[in-house]
């Protein structure tokens, strides 16, 4: 019995390791296609070609070989605009993924380790916030502040700096209450100096992992977003637009939806493989 | 008497959380560009006529009085009139709300089911590659979101194997013998099960896509607790009376384990309700979370009002009758 789950367990953490490698490796792969854009479109993204319209890809019958992946119903290429949505995707995973970890587990930490009247108020707007369908609360901020990139990326922070602030206020909670933070009080440290020099490295662990896991968030929320038209213009090339593009026209072409979601499928899946696997990592009970 | 001044405690704040919600939405909104009665007017309408029709929406009054009119309409179930529609908005929710209420439903019955059911095949399997399986497979299906899952079954049994309907809650040719919104109920009540099959058909996909993540989360935490409480001395009692496998893990074990499962079967509901707003767009369901959209993009505030305070009292209410139910399931927090 012993044995077996040992090496279930043996089993659990090599594919861990696989799995980290393989959600790397898709994540380094989007990057250098996302930074390189340019450079491997074979097309302008926006150029429309009302002649050469859904045009199937490769190895497919009246295939094109200049448009790898086909063409959508005004013509442009769907690789090119694949490759620019990309560099979309990750800006967003990246400035709306680390603001919102940083606000929220900043407001997080107050609230656990300083408690008292902060933590009434901090825990009181999160549980206002929980009581929001999510999606809707990010659909109307956009309706209120206008389409466009930077309003994506407030609208996720304002959305979801709960998701670390709740986290991050039951670590500092539970690690204000050990041995070590008392010590370092008696050691002479101030109440912020204890906070940012004790308890933030220990919950730091988790808000990496958390982060990971909100790239992966803010992704499909730009998507949302774009599908229902309000990310930002429907000219320029999003994931979540072409999405939304192909939805419609997806009897005559499979295609112009199939590439976009196998795209956002991956990069979501890696972002959030990669959290769960930093999770373990830092987890003492499975290392 | 200490569970009801808990319970009071937990009451007043969900009251202080449902206001903070009113008020959060009410003055969001009255940022939002756009003259919404503007857009209601034909093209050269009088000043006298805009005055006239924003005396008839109070937004010639200013922002807190109209904060403290709209808000007593809503204490006495007067939601105001949607401006698109020009019906009340209370009707309109009213109308829309058994739809959604009827697809987040099915989606939790068929995520407990699968969730149930892996947590359960898990647990009699323990330390095999099947165990191994659910748990990898568990993970990714939890990572994906319902979003995608939607978009992903549009493709395979709208388009690669075309045996769902991708769009709508009923095919709009059939006639409805209905008097209430519950159809997919009400068929089987008045066992219209021709009418069922179809309503059924519209709702699986949407309530697929809603239910995989959960019965992921279902199926882990249930096989978690199952695993603990599969070493606890009364477990091993009743397998040294000689009762099998299957008997203890369903007859002992589920029985200890299944409470924090519960909990979180709860909270979770509340996300799933969130998730049917862009599910339902997607699967152009005839829901409340659609006509939201709808009304954001047409800026009918009224409508907007209306429909993020009902999602707000249903998550509230929700998490109040989970956090109820624990306490009276739970005798540690009954003494305590």
């Amino acid at each position: 019995m012993a044995e077996v789950t040992t090496d279930a367990r043996g089993l659990v953490k090599r594919r861990l390791g696989l799995r980290l490698w393989l959600s790397g490796g898709w994540l380094l792969v989007l990057t250098l296609a996302a930074v390189f854009a340019p450079l491997l479109s074979p097309h302008d993204p926006l150029s429309q070609d009302l002649l050469g319209g859904r045009i199937p890809p490769m190895f497919f019958p009246g295939a094109d070989p200049t448009y790898p992946l086909g063409t959508d119903s005004l013509g442009r290429d769907v690789l090119a605009r694949l490759l620019y949505g990309g560099r979309i995707a990750l800006i967003v995973a990246l400035v709306a993924g680390l603001a919102t970890c940083v606000i929220g587990s900043a407001l997080g930490l107050i609230a656990g380790y300083f408690r008292g009247w902060p933590d009434m108020v901090i825990s009181r707007l999160i549980d206002i916030w929980m009581a929001f369908p999510p999606v809707l609360f990010a659909i109307l901020l956009i309706a209120v502040i206008g389409p466009g990139l930077t309003s994506i990326i407030l609208a996720i922070v304002v959305i979801d700096w709960t998701r670390f602030a709740r986290v991050v206020r039951a670590e500092a909670m539970a690690q204000g209450a050990m041995d070590y933070v008392a010590s370092a009080q008696v050691a002479g440290r101030t109440r912020a100096g204890t906070m940012l020099a004790e308890i933030l490295p220990n919950v730091l662990p988790t808000v990496v992992a958390l982060l990971t896991l909100e790239m992966g968030i803010a992704v499909i929320v730009e998507a949302i977003l774009s599908f229902v038209n309000l990310s930002i213009s429907t000219d320029d090339p999003t994931w979540g637009g072409m999405i939304s593009e192909g939805r419609t026209s997806v009897y005559q072409a499979w295609w112009v939806l199939v590439f976009p979601l196998v795209c956002l499928f991956l990069t979501v899946l890696s972002f959030s493989q990669l959290g769960e696997g930093l999770k373990d990592r830092f987890d003492p009970v499975l290392r | 008497m200490q569970l009801a001044r808990a319970f009071l405690i937990r009451l007043l704040t969900t009251l202080v959380t449902l206001f903070g919600v009113a008020v959060i939405v009410f003055f969001v909104i009255r940022v939002v560009p756009g003259n919404p009665i503007a857009m209601m007017l034909p093209p050269g309408a009088s000043d006298a006529d805009i005055a006239r029709l924003k005396a008839l929406y109070g937004f010639d009054k200013s922002i807190p009085q109209q904060f403290v009119i709209w808000l007593s309409g809503v204490l006495h179930g007067d939601f105001g009139t949607s401006i698109t529609r020009r019906q009340p908005v209370l009707d309109l929710v009213l109308n829309r709300l058994p739809a959604t209420i009827e697809l987040a439903g099915m989606a939790l019955i068929i995520a407990t089911i699968i969730g149930g059911f892996l947590a359960l095949t898990g647990t009699r399997l323990r330390g095999t590659k099947t165990e191994a399986a659910i748990d990898v497979g568990s993970g990714m299906a939890l990572s994906i979101p319902d979003f995608l899952w939607g978009l992903l079954m549009i493709l395979l049994f709208g388009v690669l194997w075309p045996v769902l309907d991708i769009s709508g809650r009923v095919t709009p040719s059939l006639q409805l013998p209905f008097t209430t919104q519950f159809y997919l109920t009400e068929s089987v009540l008045r066992l219209r099960f021709d009418l069922w099959r179809d309503i059924a058909g519209h709702m699986l996909m949407p309530a697929l896509a809603l239910a995989i993540p959960l019965s992921a989360i279902i199926g882990q935490l249930l096989k978690q607790s199952l695993k603990e409480t599969m070493h606890l001395d009364y477990v091993t009692l009743a397998r040294t009376k000689g009762y099998g496998e299957n008997h203890v893990i369903l007859r002992e074990a589920l029985r200890n384990a299944i409470l924090p499962t519960l909990t979180l079967i709860g909270v979770q509901f509340t996300f799933l309700i969130g998730g049917t707003v862009i599910v339902e767009r997607l699967f152009s369901y005839e829901g409340l979370g659609n006509m939201a959209i709808d009304a954001v993009i047409n800026r009918d505030l009224p409508l907007i009002q209306g429909i993020v305070i009902v999602f707000a009292l249903l998550f509230t209410l929700i998490n109040l009758a989970v956090d109820m139910c624990y306490a009276l399931l739970n005798p540690r927090l009954r003494h305590g």
